[in-house]
């Protein structure tokens, strides 16, 4: 099961994103972004990090890129992605996931272990999950606060396609604690934090159990795994 | 210009610093972009008005953002 990660000039995240992969059991495809080929992935990742400097908006440039080009029309075909942080923001400017990303509300850039609540299991990327799960994964962003207009925020809610939602804390002052979007058909998923650095004990958030112990991230990549091999 | 009913939180940073320093008359900041795309040739209306497109599509995100004017200059 081969799955692709793309790399954008200042993306961060690709190598965390394609060891999570690996960790998952399945195969890496690195995607460059100005290949338009997606060489015959059966999911893709599209990572964290700050493409093309953040310069315009977050995300902007990289939404024209040549390989988003092929991800759209693939994603639209039913292709999984999954949008990690600057990849949600790609989403987004893509008009794959609906509404805006800005600043964080209290101007900080904000890093910590941050809890969710899984909104939806009805997605490639969310099914290991359980509805309603809390999880625990980390979070760094300085522009992932969430925004849509009133109708948007209406179908999100009325339709089931928000992800996942912060628990006890917003950390950004998105609306409605929104920390991820799904798309109507299932396949492509957008958030702002990280699971992609939660997949190995001892490198992932503490748990209860031990410190660095948590790997609520790996599910993300198990289940787009699961999916691909059941499909 | 972000959005008028938006948070911005730049402009906000920069109205508390003007209010720190006594100019309290200043009751808000709100901070936009200006993008000038250079031509050989003054533009022709057509070009114009794909300047006003490019404006909408791709140097705005018209969920936070608002484009306030497309202008010719010399």
């Amino acid at each position: 099961m081969k799955i692709g990660v793309v790399t954008f000039p200042g993306t961060l995240d690709d190598r965390d994103a394609a060891r999570a992969v690996r960790l998952a059991g399945g195969e890496v495809v690195k995607l460059w972004h100005a290949d338009a080929d997606l060489q015959k992935v059966d999911a893709v990742v599209l990572p964290g990090g700050f493409s093309f400097g953040d310069y315009l908006r977050c995300g902007a440039i990289a939404a024209q890129a040549p390989v988003m080009e092929s991800i759209i029309d693939a994603a639209n075909g039913g292709l999984p992605v999954l949008g990690i942080c600057n990849g949600f923001q790609v989403l987004v400017e893509s008009h794959l996931l609906p509404g805006g990303l800005i600043r964080n509300e209290n101007q900080h850039f904000i890093c910590r272990d941050q809890k969710l609540i899984v909104e939806n299991v009805d997605t490639a990327w969310t099914h290991g999950f359980k509805l309603g799960q809390e999880i625990t994964i980390p979070l760094k962003n300085g522009e992932g606060g969430y925004i849509a207009d009133d109708e948007t925020l209406k179908r999100l809610e009325g339709d089931g396609l928000i992800a996942f939602r912060y628990s006890e804390v917003n950390p950004n002052g998105s609306v409605n604690n929104i920390a991820g979007l799904r798309n109507e058909r299932g396949n492509v998923v957008g958030l702002m934090p990280h699971p992609e650095h939660a997949v190995e004990p001892g490198f992932g958030p503490d748990t209860p159990l031990a410190m660095r112990s948590g790997v609520d991230g790996l599910t993300f990549f198990t289940s787009v795994l699961n999916q691909v091999v059941n499909s | 210009m972000p959005k008028a009913d938006l948070l911005d939180p730049a402009g906000k940073a920069v109205a508390n610093a003007l209010q720190r320093k006594g100019n309290a008359e200043i009751t808000n900041v709100r901070i936009g972009k200006r993008i000038e795309l250079h031509y050989a040739k003054t533009p022709t209306e057509a070009e114009v008005e794909a300047a006003k497109q490019i404006a909408a599509d791709f140097l705005s995100n018209g969920v936070i953002e608002d484009v306030v004017a497309v202008t010719v200059e010399n």
